[in-house]
């Protein structure tokens, strides 16, 4: 243990204390009076941050010999978990002053959340992967439930927390076994272990177990169940984190665990990655036909998604990994706008969540309409907008990597989930005529929906640079 | 760098953000603004098209390429050549008429506009990329104004209509969208000119215990079937096509049928016939035999219609059987004609749409039998709608008897069966098409609503005169066209049928010799 090491792990340090002495400042001046000037703070040291982490200002390679590893991938995550949860807090003050939900915990629980996940993805050790993800997950129970007198909020943190819990079980058990049959906990001591030869039948047990268990995290189908009803029972702005910064994380340490741990038996997880990435992808697209409220309807969306970014992951080269991190920056910034859009849906100032309010919007506010219509095409994955590269990406990834069959079942399943998209560009634009949409007067969700709808039109022209990152940050991860 | 190319390809697209960001309100002097604006683009994008016309040499090969470094390995590439020049002015000639064609319309004009230039863009773009993937983009790009269009501003079922279509449509090029990047990973390249140079391998593989026989190319070739086929759109997917058109406003179906249908054949000849030569070969009988299914079918179909758009949709499948059947014959006189044929029923079923758009406009049905006699009250217009029905019945001296001659000319040569079943359409098509006109344009003026009847308006003359000159023109003088792509054509058929020969398949001269 040196003062190298302690550099390295810099960032982390710094929010941590940011957020014990937040809290001591709060708890002993106006409480919740002070939490809107906390988010602020709070969102601002993040991208700060973020720009240390993303210019290579911070410490660079392992520390604690080996237990915390901080390279291009895990910088590209950080940078891309920090970014999308300074732009969620940024959103959620005015949704959640106006209904008296901003306590002073809230950024401060978003802060070691960050912290959590930023150690996932740094992870190179079991016990380092176990910490950050409960430092993460324990935060994430706490926040589901903010609104306290909410029988459905405090139900999803209920639920989240269970089975969690359980999901955390199965990662734990999976890492026991893998430390049994390899003799360390270290990845870079369980590849060495394996080897290039047949790994030992308790390995793979505990590999499997491993991947249940983040599967869960990133609500992959069959691991699936707890998502709709936290999306739809926390309160909007947390549901808007839950979609974007943890699921950046989880995936990250899946990619992160099944190369730099199990590298060498890249065929044996394929297929486990592959067959997720299959049932995600059409349990998402089918499940949310039906739906009718519209953050259910993300909640599918998202399993849809993940799906796909699974199946970069699922190719087990460099490339996938590329491609996958690729698709994650263009699915969290396509999540930013549209959970703008929805934290700004109102009717009666109440907030209104359900599909069928939307009918006719277009007349009451063109812009919003439009941009949403840019990323509902956009989330389908329909040129020109740039969510079609990051399907692009992916399927090239697959297909490269020998893995047609799973290129084609992902096309059909993209169809299926294009009509739920068109669905609501339907309403918007030429719906039945309803009660007409209010929208909140906040200069930030506005902000965030156009300039993410503006970044799916404009990023055709090169994806504003972030391949090249992306390349390395899969280069270093799979050597 | 010469950028012409993409100056005429990009004019509207520039000209629909200058609509969206500056025009604001929805009042009078604003609609005339946008209208004013989008004719004035695409009239620009016309003129300078004609400029691409006179620089091109019809023995160059690709020509007025540009290229540029884009994201994932992709580049920016257009170019035109003899196959997909013309295709380029059709779209540049038939939009500003379809923008006077939707002068009338006052609801949401600006967003009309908007979306009809957008379109342009992405047909143009489609017809001139030369990267696999640009292609695509540009290809699917177009459904998004194309479903607003038909969901906003179209009839009552338009809903149904418009996600039909969307989705059919959607399906199709997705599953392109694999062989493209499976294209990719065998060739190492999106370049079209490359991949044309390039053979994929036709040995037979075997997948889940069936035999492909042809290999990977019969893999890829039913792919961009999938998509193509649809767009066409073929027998026994065509099924969108009446829906979309019967629900699309007039300006829509003309688009629709003019242009967007065009894309489908133009990749066919673009890609799975230089492109996949032993897979066309294989499987040319299965098209040559589902488009003249798809002749004769669609035009029984037609028959029995009693809607007037609908009648001509149906027809419009029908002469779409002959394109497809003329390019899988794999011979000068069918891939000639079937260029031929699409230029052709781009002018002539955009003119029959407006022609029934015009009595809409006057009567608000599509109804036949809310018709009859009409040449009393309309002279001029029985006379246009006269001129546009022989055309489509394939009269001589039309553009419409060149191409389906030259296309049954050609399937003649590879199977007599399929051009005598073919044939037997031409009958059926003058059955359907005249005895639509002798029921609404012909007898007397019995019924009550029709009394007070306009002709023709001086803006209407306007946009049918130019679609006349042209139909008439190629209906005489047809070396217009086939000059332009006769070169292409030739040489795309040498390259096809050197990969056939060496592929140890007989090439379709021989099996034509073996047919007499």
């Amino acid at each position: 243990m040196s003062s190298a090491d302690f550099s390295v792990l810099m960032p982390q340090i710094v929010l941590t204390i940011f957020a014990m002495g937040g809290l001591l400042f709060a708890v002993y001046t106006g409480k919740d009076r002070v939490a809107p000037l906390l988010l602020w703070v709070t969102s601002a040291l993040f991208v700060a941050i973020a720009f240390w982490i993303g210019t290579g200002g911070a410490g660079d390679g392992a520390a604690f010999g080996g237990l915390f590893v901080a390279d291009a991938f895990a910088r590209f995550a950080s940078v891309m978990i920090l970014l999308s949860a300074a732009a969620v807090l940024l959103m959620s003050e005015s949704y959640m002053a106006r209904r008296d939900l901003l306590r002073f915990e809230y950024p401060l629980l978003v802060t070691l959340c960050v912290v959590g996940m930023t150690v996932m993805v740094s992870a190179g050790d079991l016990m380092t992967l176990y910490m950050g993800l409960e430092l993460q997950s324990l935060s994430l129970y706490v926040i589901a439930a903010l609104r306290r007198d909410s029988a459905k909020s405090t139900e999803a943190g209920l639920k989240y927390f269970v089975l969690g819990a359980l999901s955390s079980g199965l990662l734990l058990y999976g890492a026991s076994l893998t430390y049994g049959y390899s003799g360390t906990t270290l990845f870079s001591g369980i590849i060495r272990a394996i080897g290039d030869g047949d790994p030992s039948l308790g390995l793979l047990f505990g590999l499997v177990f491993i991947a249940s268990g983040l599967a869960f995290k990133v609500s992959a189908a069959p691991f699936h169940m707890w998502t709709p009803d936290v999306y739809e029972g926390a309160p909007t702005p947390v549901t808007a984190f839950f979609a974007t910064a943890p699921k950046v994380a989880a995936i990250g340490l899946l990619a992160r665990i099944l190369h730099d741990a199990f590298g060498g038996v890249t065929g044996d997880w394929q297929q486990v990655v592959a067959a997720l990435s299959v049932a995600s992808m059409f349990l998402g697209a089918v499940a949310a036909i039906g739906q009718r409220d519209i953050k259910r309807l993300m909640a599918y969306s998202s399993i849809n998604h993940i799906g796909f970014a699974l199946m970069g992951l699922a190719a087990g080269t460099a490339f996938g990994v590329q491609a996958m991190l690729v698709y994650m920056a263009i699915y969290v910034v396509m999540n930013i706008g549209t959970f703008a859009f929805i934290l700004a849906m109102e009717q009666d100032g109440k907030p209104v969540t359900s599909i069928e309010s939307l009918s006719l919007f277009s007349r009451t506010d063109m812009t919003r309409a439009l941009a949403m219509l840019v990323l509902m095409f956009s989330m389908a994955g329909v040129p020109p907008f740039v969510g079609f590269f990051g399907k692009y990406y992916v399927l090239s990834a697959a297909i490269d990597a020998g893995l047609g069959w799973l290129a084609v079942l992902g096309v059909i399943a993209s169809v299926i989930a294009a009509y739920y998209y068109l669905r609501i560009v339907y309403l918007m634009f030429f719906g039945p005529e309803g009660q007409s949409l209010e929208t909140t007067r906040s200069p930030v969700l506005w902000g965030m929906l156009v300039a993410s709808a503006l970044i799916m039109v404009v990023g055709v022209v090169n994806l504003f640079g972030i391949e090249g990152p992306a390349a390395m940050a899969a280069q270093t991860l799979v050597e | 760098m010469d950028s012409l190319i993409s100056i005429v390809t990009f004019i509207p697209l520039v000209a629909a953000v200058i609509l969206a960001l500056f025009l604001r309100g929805d009042d009078e002097a604003a609609q005339k603004n946008a209208r004013y604006l989008a004719l004035i683009a695409t009239s620009a994008s016309f003129l300078l098209s004609l400029l691409i016309l006179a620089r091109f040499d019809p023995n160059a090969g690709f020509q007025l390429v540009e290229e540029h470094g884009w994201i994932g390995g992709l580049t920016y590439k257009v170019g035109v050549d003899g196959i997909s020049v013309l295709f380029v002015l059709l779209t540049t000639f038939l939009m500003p008429l379809v923008i006077l064609a939707c002068w009338d319309v006052t609801d949401r004009v600006k967003e009309y506009m908007i979306a009809f230039l957008v379109l342009e863009t992405m047909m143009l773009g489609v017809f001139v990329a030369l990267d696999l993937i640009l292609f695509y983009l540009f290809f699917e790009a177009g459904l998004i104004p194309m479903f607003l269009i038909i969901g906003i501003w179209g009839g009552k079922e338009r809903i149904y209509a418009a996600f039909k279509f969307f989705l059919y449509t959607f399906l199709g090029s997705v599953l392109m969208l694999v062989a493209m990047l499976a294209m990719y990973v065998d060739a190492g390249t999106t370049d079209i000119p490359s991949l044309l140079d390039h053979t994929f391998s036709y040995g037979t593989i075997e997948i889940l215990g069936i035999q492909v026989v042809g290999g990977l190319q019969t893999l890829l070739w039913l792919a961009f079937l999938a998509s193509f086929a649809v767009k066409m759109p073929m027998w026994p997917v065509h099924t969108w096509l009446p829906d979309a058109h019967v629900q699309a406003p007039t300006a829509g179906s003309v688009v629709l049928a003019a242009i967007l249908l065009k894309l489908g054949g133009y990749g066919f000849i673009r890609f799975s016939l230089p492109m996949f030569p032993v897979a066309s070969e294989l499987l040319a009988p299965l098209i040559l035999w589902l488009s003249a299914i798809a002749i004769v079918y669609t035009s029984l179909v037609a028959l029995a219609q009693t809607d007037m758009k609908k009648l001509i949709a149906y027809s419009s499948v029908a002469h779409m059987g002959y394109v497809t059947a003329g390019i899988f014959t794999a011979t000068q006189q069918g891939v000639d004609g079937a260029i031929f044929q699409m230029i052709s029923h781009g002018f002539i079923s955009g003119a029959l749409f407006l022609c029934v758009g015009v009595i809409y406009d006057r009567m608000h049905t599509r109804d036949i039998d809310a018709y009859g006699g009409l040449a009393n009250r309309m002279p001029q217009y029985a006379a246009i709608f006269l001129l546009f029905t022989m055309a489509n019945v394939g009269l001589p001296g039309t553009s419409g008897f060149v191409g389906e001659f030259l296309t049954l000319m050609g399937m003649f040569q590879v199977n007599t069966w399929v051009a005598v079943v073919a044939t037997t359409g031409i009958i059926l098509s003058a059955a359907y098409a005249l005895w639509l006109y002798r029921r609404v344009v012909l007898g007397d003026l019995i019924k009550e609503s029709l009394r007070s009847i306009q002709d023709l308006t001086a803006r209407e003359r306007w946009i049918f005169a130019p679609l006349a000159v042209m139909t008439i023109l190629l209906g005489v003088y047809p070396a217009l066209v086939t000059d332009r792509i006769g070169p292409a054509v030739n040489d795309l058929l040498d390259s096809y049928n050197v990969a056939v020969e060496e592929a140890g398949l007989a090439a379709s001269t021989d099996v034509a010799t073996n047919a007499h």
